[in-house]
């Protein structure tokens, strides 16, 4: 290893349980003054926990936490951990209507606030750095790059000596990527401690000395950067068993002649500027029957292209075609009306109406062909329509009646799924439908939206960054910053190669740090 | 049997939201019957409350009892009645409405002035009194649909639109009359507020009618249902295609065409049209007061007639069991609020936890 010196924030042994998910396990990690270690693993391998541990924000449940030798601070003694480390969330943890020095010093410990000290330390510590931010800027005029140069002034005002950045680019043009990096040397050579945590695997060889590789809560891989190649760092992320690989051989191999035959949906250099990740000139075709898959990381645009297409959130460019017909932007009603159902990303917030029954809640989209001529509903009949659906589920309920919100999240899911299902949409938008539900819920759901398209001849357009939900598809897409990095064609998908692509690397054994797409 | 809230009970209880339709096919009968019990029962959770008002009226007065006064009573009430029966619609899709008050003093009174000769303090149009009606619900539907298209279309906050809009409308209301009181309205304007069947005010029957017919088109309606599903959650309602601007927008406008309707009743019965209708009187509180009283949720989702046509009589009942028992006039008023509070607070115990604020 490079780090020079004593550890300046030191895990050892660290095991952390989330219910029934341990997602932590005997976790490692140091990190030494002037250092810059990378933290990279897959969703879901814990990267957010140990962040949390080392923010204290949560409590390891055993091992322990020593910042400069001493053990740390009880969880939610904020003053004194922000005195050795400060975290720059992924989200702006800034307050929009407050002044730069305000937000500097946001949450300090003095009783009295000293309007004119705040301001002076504030400038200090921006002449220091030399960052070029006035003090008494409002926060909501500043660029997001801005916004986190603030952040990363505060953890220096009050001295931290380790800052964790995570994701710090996931916001940021290129250019500003290139600035950031440029403040991350500057810090490790002033002896900060970095803790950098990034998906971009070209980023994480380019800034850090180290790098620790987190697979399901283990720290599998700690290493410097210079001896480690990109294909043994995704070989260390993912793994060995291609769990996804053996799956699909299973229930795809399907011919894709009549995919060719028949398109279904159309979608011909689609724009879009949304906070969930833009798009850029994406074309694409669902063929009758076929299930073609959208993956990316975070950000790139695979939950945007989504909605756009079922119409959820509106598009600044391009054209959406259902069996030939033009679908507007941004209007739901419309895009269902035309044929197209949506499975929304987060069923709390767009699934159902918690307080409504299940039957309610899985015909809420077929009102129209059940109400008779005066526009009544009769709940019977309503109940009726509702249960082949719910049956073909397996959903459990205590009856139709029955709120949603007291559903296990399983079963929540499966009321959201049957709202699209009831329609019988000739296009099916589903964004990450198996997202915490457990494994049998999980297999149930994958195989009806592929029953759906082999029997009966619906498109469905499965965007999910989760590998494993891609093993229904006949065709899987991956998107990297908002555009069509490349194409998989034929099943079943190498898991390494899905993730390698999602990065923006091309195929294995070019070297390291490879250009995305551009 | 108008039962539209859902149930704060454990899983396990069968369909009580759908009340007596929603059932298994299994156990039919038995859960039809005690789906209907549960349903009814929290329901009529204010009936405790207004059988120990009507004890109490009954100590208070010996006049309280009789059928005079409680016509009376049903007299007073209608109009309130009508624009809670607004007001709660609005409620339930999460929007408000506080200019529901001058909708009720305007829509009468632009009316009035357009039936009445000059010497009446009239436009001098005397246009016919059917027509005048007429115009009434038209006045009420402009307001609504400005009102709508300005938070919905203009995503503008529905608190303060509908506050400026008290105020304008209010002013037009004196201000077209120069402030003056319009008397000698036709009969045919009047009789909705007025009129009698036998002992019954006509009034109390439409409003009768008006509330079993909201509560039933809530309940079986596909649009009532809509309503409910726009309140509970609108990005949901979205995503199932159901075309929530549209809902809302046409929420507002029925709100104030019950505010407008109301606003004819008041005038019916005191005949005549004053500058102090609605806005002047402050109507707002009770309205507020019934409906959240009833039951309807400030949040919106839920909500239903029964619980809000409870809350109405129990303002009615108080009110003149406080005229009766001949508290001081200095007085009332505070005593009017207390009641109030503690009647929104009983009402929060007897409803359980659906009736809560979020924590």
């Amino acid at each position: 290893m490079t780090s020079p010196g004593p550890a300046l924030v030191d895990m050892t042994g660290v095991n952390k349980r989330f219910g029934s998910t341990l997602a932590l396990r005997g976790v490692d990690l140091s990190i030494s003054a002037g250092q810059c270690l990378g933290l990279v693993g897959r969703n879901g391998a814990g990267k957010s926990t140990v962040v949390s541990i080392l923010s204290g924000l949560e409590s390891p449940d055993s091992g322990t936490v020593r910042l400069a030798g001493e053990l740390a601070p009880r969880v939610g003694d904020v003053n004194r951990w922000r005195k050795w480390i400060a975290t720059v969330f992924q989200h702006s943890m800034v307050v929009p209507e407050l002044s730069v020095a305000e937000n500097v010093f946001l949450g300090g410990t003095d009783r009295f606030v000293s309007w004119r000290e705040m301001r002076a330390r504030t400038r200090e510590v921006m002449r220091d750095w030399g960052y070029d931010i006035r003090a008494d800027a409002l926060c909501r005029d500043l660029t997001v790059e801005q916004l986190q140069i603030v952040e990363i002034a505060r953890a220096l005002a009050r001295g931290a000596r380790c800052v964790l950045l995570d994701e710090p680019t996931a916001a940021l043009e290129r250019e500003a990527v290139r600035r950031l990096f440029g403040r991350v040397r500057q810090l490790t050579s002033s002896g900060v401690a970095v803790l950098y945590i990034s998906h971009h695997l070209e980023e994480v060889f380019e800034i850090c000395d180290d790098v620790s590789v987190l697979r399901d809560g283990e720290m599998v891989l700690t290493a410097a950067a210079a001896h480690l190649r990109k294909e043994d760092l995704i070989a260390a992320m993912v793994g060995s068993a291609p769990v996804a690989a053996s799956v699909a051989s299973g229930t795809t191999a399907r011919s894709d002649a009549n995919a060719a035959a028949e398109p279904v949906l159309i979608v011909e250099h689609l724009s879009a500027s949304s906070a969930r990740g833009r798009l850029d000139g994406v074309s694409l075709q669902v063929g009758r029957g076929e299930v073609v898959g959208v993956t990316g990381l975070l950000g790139a645009g695979v939950v945007t292209l989504g909605r756009a297409i079922a119409g959820a959130e509106g598009h600044d460019g391009g054209q959406i075609r259902l069996h030939g017909q033009a679908i507007p932007a941004g209007r739901r009603a419309a895009a269902q009306r035309a044929g197209i159902g949506y499975i929304p990303e987060d069923r709390r917030t767009e699934g159902f109406v918690a307080h409504l029954g299940v039957a309610e809640n899985a015909t809420m989209a077929i009102t129209d062909r059940l109400a008779d001529r005066l526009g009544l509903l009769r709940p019977g009949r309503r109940a009726a329509a509702a249960a082949p659906v719910t049956a073909a589920l397996s959903l459990v309920s205590s009856g139709p009646g029955q709120p949603v919100e007291e559903l296990s999240g399983g079963n929540q899911q499966k009321v959201t799924v049957a709202r699209t299902l009831a329609h019988n949409p000739g296009l099916i938008v589903a964004i990450t439908p198996t997202r915490g539900v457990d494994v049998a819920s999980k297999a149930l759901l994958l195989d009806t939206l592929a029953g759906v398209a082999r029997h009966d001849g619906a498109g469905v357009l499965l965007c999910s960054d989760e590998l494993s939900d891609l093993v229904i598809c006949d065709r899987v897409i991956v998107l990297v910053r908002g555009e069509i990095f490349t194409e998989f064609t034929e099943p079943p998908f190498d898991r390494d190669q899905l993730i390698v692509a999602t990065e923006g690397l091309t195929s294995t054994g070019q070297g390291t740090a490879e250009e995305a797409a551009k | 049997m108008i039962s539209n809230q859902a149930p704060d009970g454990p899983a396990g209880t069968v369909s009580t939201s759908g009340g007596a339709a929603v059932v298994p096919r299994s156990s039919q009968f038995v859960a039809r019957v005690r789906g209907m019990n549960i349903g009814l029962l929290r329901e009529v959770a204010l009936l405790p409350v207004l059988v120990l008002l009507l004890v109490v009226g009954a100590i208070v007065s010996p006049a309280f009892l009789t059928v005079s006064n409680l016509a009376g009573i049903g007299q007073q009430i209608s109009a309130l009645g009508v624009v809670v029966v607004g007001e709660s619609l609005i409620l339930m899709i999460g929007g408000m409405d506080l200019s529901l008050e001058s909708t009720f003093g305007l829509a009468p009174m632009v009316a009035a002035w357009l039936i009445l000769p000059v010497s009446a303090y009239g436009s001098g149009a005397q246009i016919s009194p059917y027509l005048g009606l007429l115009v009434l619900l038209a006045v009420g539907a402009a307001v609504g649909l400005v009102n709508g298209v300005l938070i919905v279309k203009g995503r503008l906050n529905g608190f303060i639109v509908t506050l400026g809009m008290t105020i304008v409308l209010a002013g037009l209301q004196n201000g077209i009359v120069k402030a003056q009181t319009l008397f000698n309205l036709p009969k045919a304007f009047g009789y909705l507020g007025a009129a009698y069947f036998g002992q019954v005010p006509v009034s109390f029957v439409v409003a009768a009618i008006i509330f079993a017919l909201v509560g039933l088109f809530l309940r079986y309606h596909r649009t009532g249902r809509a309503i409910y599903a726009v309140g509970g959650n609108p990005a949901a309602a979205r995503a199932a295609g159901i075309k929530v601007e549209r809902i809302k927008i046409g929420v507002y406008v029925a709100g104030s065409m019950l505010a407008a309707l109301g606003g004819l009743m008041e005038a019916g019965r005191v005949s005549a049209v004053t500058g102090q209708q609605g806005y002047g009187e402050g109507i707002i509180f009770s309205v507020f007061a019934a409906a959240v009283i009833g039951g309807v949720s400030l949040r919106g989702g839920r909500g239903n007639m029964i619980g809000a046509a409870s809350g109405v009589i129990l303002l009615g009942f108080v009110q003149d069991i406080l005229d009766l028992a001949n508290v001081s006039n200095y007085w009332i008023e505070a005593i009017d609020g207390a009641v109030i509070l503690f009647a929104l607070f009983l009402a929060r115990i007897v409803g359980g936890e659906s009736t809560a604020e979020e924590k």
